[in-house]
C-alpha cells in the first residue's frame, strides 16, 4: 500500500488539508475514501474527526446486552426446568436470584458486543500495511492520499503543500 | 513547566527501555514472598486444607476475608477511572491507567482464593454451568454462583477497559522500539495506525465501557457482600451489607491505589506526571470514604445494639470488648481516627501524607473484613456450636504472598505497559480542548494536562 502524504503541526492546517485534497478528488477523479488522516492523538471539534463519528455502537450494545439478558434467562430457566428439584412448594425458577444472573449476563452481552464494535468498526486487527511517521509521536498530522494514481502525483503534492506542507514523502514504496 | 508531545512520549516509554536498581530489588521483593505462597500451598495441596485453622463452624477466615479484601481492592481502578472519565475530570488522565491495572490484578488474585480454599482447586470448573454427568446444573438460587458470574463479567470488563485504551500506546511503543520488541508490540497493538475513525471508536468505545462498568462493579462487591447477607448467621443478614460493602471496597480501592501512585512515582521516574494534586484530590475522595465507611459501621453496630438481639449482641460484645476487641479498636483507628485529620487538614494532605494514610486504611479494610467473617461464625445462633479460631502459618504465608503477587503483576505490568496513558495526555495539551472544557474565567491562565497553571497564555486566536 503506497501512500502520499505530509504532515502537518496544527489541526486547523490538516484541515486545511483534508479540504483541498477533497475539493481536487472530484477534479483530479479520485475517490475521496483514499484520503487519510492519521494523528498521535484524537481531536474533536474538527471536520475530518468528527466525520467519522457514529451512534451505531450504543445500539450494538443495546442489542448485545439484549442478547446477553436473553441467554442469561434461558440459562438459568431451562436449566432449572431440565431437573426439577422438589423446591417444598417454592417457585422452581425463582425471578429474584435467576434475575442477578439474567444482569450480570445483560451487562456482559453489552461489553462484548462494544469490543467486537470497536474491533469491526475500527477495522482491527489490520496486520498488512500501517500508516506511519516518526514525527506522528512528535504530535503531527499525517494527511494523505492512499495508492493515489502515478499520473495525480505532483498535483497532489503541490496540493499538500498549498495547505501549509513544508514537505511531501511518501510510504510504501 | 509544560511539556510537548514529544517530551510526553520520551518520559513515558523510557521505564519501559530502561530499568532500575529500584525496580529489581522490589521485583525480587515481591517474587520472594510470591515463592513463600507458592510453597505453602503446595503443603496445603500435599497435607490437605486441614493445615489451615478452619475447623466447625468457622468454615471461612483467612481466605475469604482475602477474597473480599481483594475484590474490594479492586474498585479502585475501573469505577473511580470510569467515574471520572465520564465526568471529564482533567485530572484523572496519569491516574486512570494505574487504577485499571490493579482493578484487573486484584480481580484475578480474588478470583484464585476460593480456588485455594476448595481445597481441591482442580475440580474448580464445577462452578462453570454446564450440564455434568447427571445432568445437574450450578445451583442458581446460590450467591456463590452469582460470585461466579459476577467476577467473570467484572474481570472481562475491567480487562478490556485496560486494554482499549491502552492500543494507542502498544503502537507508541511499537513505533519506538525495533527487532522482537516491535514484533510484539506490533501484536499486542492490533495494527493500531490512528486513523480519525479508530480514533472515533476507540472513544465511542470508551464511553460505553465507561457507562455499562459502573454497574458491573457495583453489581460485584452487592453480591459479594450477598455470600453472607444470604446466610441467618448473626450480624450477617442485614441489609445494609450491599452498601456497605462497596463504600468499604471503594474506600480501601482509593487507598490501594494512592499507596500504587507513590510507589510508580519513585520507581519509574513519574514524578512530573503522578504530581501533588493527584495526591490532594485522591486523599479527598479517601476522606469521604472514611467519613461514609464510619457511617455505615456505627449505623450497622447501632442497629445491632439496638435491636438486644441475644445471638447478634454476642457477636457485638465479642467484637468491641472481648476476644477481637485489640482487632476492632486497631480497625477504627486506621480507617477513621488516623487518616481523617491527615486528609482534612490541607497542610498534611500531601503525598506523604496521603500515602501514611492509605497505609493505615489497606490494614484496616483487611481487619474490617476478617472482623465481618470470623466473629460471626463462631458465635452462631446455639451456642452449643460456638467454637474458636486460630490462623496457622499456611493461612498467614498465604496471605502475605497474595500482597507480593499483587506487587509483582503491577511490577512486571509496569515494564511491559507505559503506566501512564500518553494519548491521553497528549490531548490534554490541544489548546482546543483547553477552551472547550476549562471555565471561560481562566482562559487567561489555561491549565495544563494535571490541572496546573500553565506558564504562558493561550495564543491568540484560541483566547479569543
Amino acid at each position: 500500500m503506497k501512500t502520499l502524504y505530509a504532515l502537518y503541526a496544527e489541526p486547523d492546517a490538516a484541515q486545511r488539508a483534508v479540504d483541498t485534497l477533497r475539493a481536487a478528488s472530484s477534479e483530479l477523479k479520485f475517490d475521496p475514501k483514499q484520503i487519510v488522516v492519521v494523528s498521535g492523538e484524537p481531536h474533536e471539534g474538527y471536520e475530518f474527526a468528527d466525520e467519522h463519528a457514529t451512534g451505531s455502537p450504543y445500539r450494538w450494545a443495546v442489542l448485545g446486552a439484549a442478547v446477553g439478558g436473553t441467554c442469561g434467562f434461558l440459562l438459568t430457566t431451562l436449566s432449572q426446568k431440565s431437573y426439577p428439584i422438589l423446591t417444598g412448594g417454592m417457585s422452581l425458577t425463582p425471578a429474584w436470584t435467576n434475575g442477578i444472573i439474567v444482569y450480570e449476563m445483560i451487562m456482559l452481552g453489552a461489553i462484548l458486543t462494544t469490543l467486537v464494535v470497536l474491533l469491526v468498526g475500527a477495522r482491527l486487527p489490520n496486520f498488512k500495511g500501517v500508516i506511519t511517521d516518526p514525527e506522528i509521536s512528535t504530535g503531527k498530522i499525517l494527511v494523505g492520499v492512499v495508492d493515489p494514481p502515478e499520473n495525480l502525483q505532483p498535483e497532489l503534492e503541490s496540493r499538500l503543500r498549498q495547505a501549509g506542507a513544508s514537505a511531501v514523502k511518501q510510504s510504501g514504496i | 513547566m509544560e511539556k510537548t508531545a514529544e517530551q510526553i512520549e520520551h518520559d513515558l516509554l523510557w521505564p519501559l527501555f530502561h530499568t532500575s536498581g529500584k525496580y529489581w530489588i522490589a521485583v525480587a521483593f515481591a517474587t520472594s514472598l510470591l515463592l513463600a505462597g507458592v510453597a505453602a500451598f503446595g503443603y496445603q495441596l500435599y497435607a490437605g486444607i486441614g493445615v489451615w485453622g478452619l475447623n466447625s463452624p468457622v468454615f471461612w477466615a483467612f481466605d475469604i476475608t482475602n477474597f473480599v479484601f481483594w475484590i474490594g481492592i479492586s474498585h479502585a481502578g475501573t469505577l473511580i477511572s470510569a467515574i471520572l472519565r465520564l465526568t471529564n475530570a482533567t485530572w484523572r488522565r496519569p491516574v486512570t491507567r494505574c487504577a485499571e491495572a490493579i482493578t484487573v490484578f486484584s480481580v484475578l488474585i480474588g478470583a484464585i482464593i476460593p480456588l485455594c480454599h476448595i481445597g481441591r482447586p482442580w475440580l474448580g470448573f464445577w462452578m462453570i454451568p454446564y450440564p455434568n454427568q447427571r445432568h445437574i446444573w450450578p445451583n442458581f438460587r446460590s450467591p456463590l454462583a452469582w460470585d461466579f458470574f459476577a467476577i467473570s463479567t467484572y474481570l472481562t470488563g475491567s480487562t478490556t477497559f485496560l486494554y482499549l485504551p491502552t492500543i494507542p500506546d502498544f503502537a507508541a511503543v511499537r513505533d519506538a522500539s525495533n527487532g522482537l520488541r516491535r514484533k510484539i508490540y506490533g501484536v499486542l497493538a492490533l495494527g493500531w495506525q490512528g486513523t480519525q475513525r479508530q480514533w472515533q471508536r476507540l472513544e465511542i468505545a470508551m464511553h460505553i465501557m465507561a457507562i455499562v462498568i459502573i454497574p458491573v462493579a457495583v453489581s460485584v462487591h452487592t453480591i459479594v457482600s450477598w455470600d453472607f447477607a444470604m446466610t441467618p448467621v448473626p450480624m450477617w443478614h442485614s441489609s445494609i451489607f450491599g452498601p456497605y460493602f462497596v463504600a468499604g471496597a471503594i474506600f480501601s480501592g482509593i487507598a490501594a491505589l494512592i499507596l500504587a501512585m507513590a510507589l510508580l512515582r519513585k520507581l519509574l521516574h513519574l514524578e512530573e506526571y503522578l504530581e501533588p494534586i493527584h495526591f490532594e484530590n485522591l486523599g479527598k475522595l479517601l476522606l469521604t470514604m472514611s467519613l461514609l465507611w464510619f457511617y455505615f459501621t456505627f449505623a450497622e453496630r447501632l442497629t445491632a445494639w439496638y435491636g438486644n438481639s441475644p445471638p447478634e449482641m454476642a457477636v457485638f460484645w465479642e467484637s468491641i470488648r472481648k476476644q477481637f476487641a485489640p482487632l476492632f479498636w486497631i480497625m477504627v483507628f486506621c480507617n477513621f481516627i488516623i487518616p481523617v485529620p491527615i486528609l482534612a487538614i490541607k497542610r498534611l494532605r500531601t503525598i506523604t501524607g496521603t500515602a501514611i494514610a492509605s497505609c493505615t486504611v489497606v490494614v484496616g479494610m483487611w481487619l474490617e473484613r476478617f472482623l465481618i467473617v470470623v466473629p460471626s461464625l463462631e458465635h452462631k445462633f446455639l451456642p452449643y456450636s460456638w467454637g474458636t479460631y486460630k490462623p496457622t502459618w499456611v493461612e498467614v504465608t498465604l496471605m502475605v504472598s497474595s500482597f507480593g503477587f499483587m506487587l509483582l503483576l503491577y511490577l512486571l505490568f509496569s515494564k511491559v505497559v507505559p503506566m501512564i496513558s500518553i494519548w491521553e495526555l497528549k490531548v490534554g495539551l490541544q489548546p482546543h480542548f483547553r477552551v472547550r472544557t476549562e471555565p471561560t474565567a481562566e482562559h487567561k491562565r489555561p491549565r495544563g494536562r494535571q490541572g496546573v497553571a500553565l506558564p504562558g497564555p493561550l495564543p491568540t486566536d484560541v483566547a479569543e
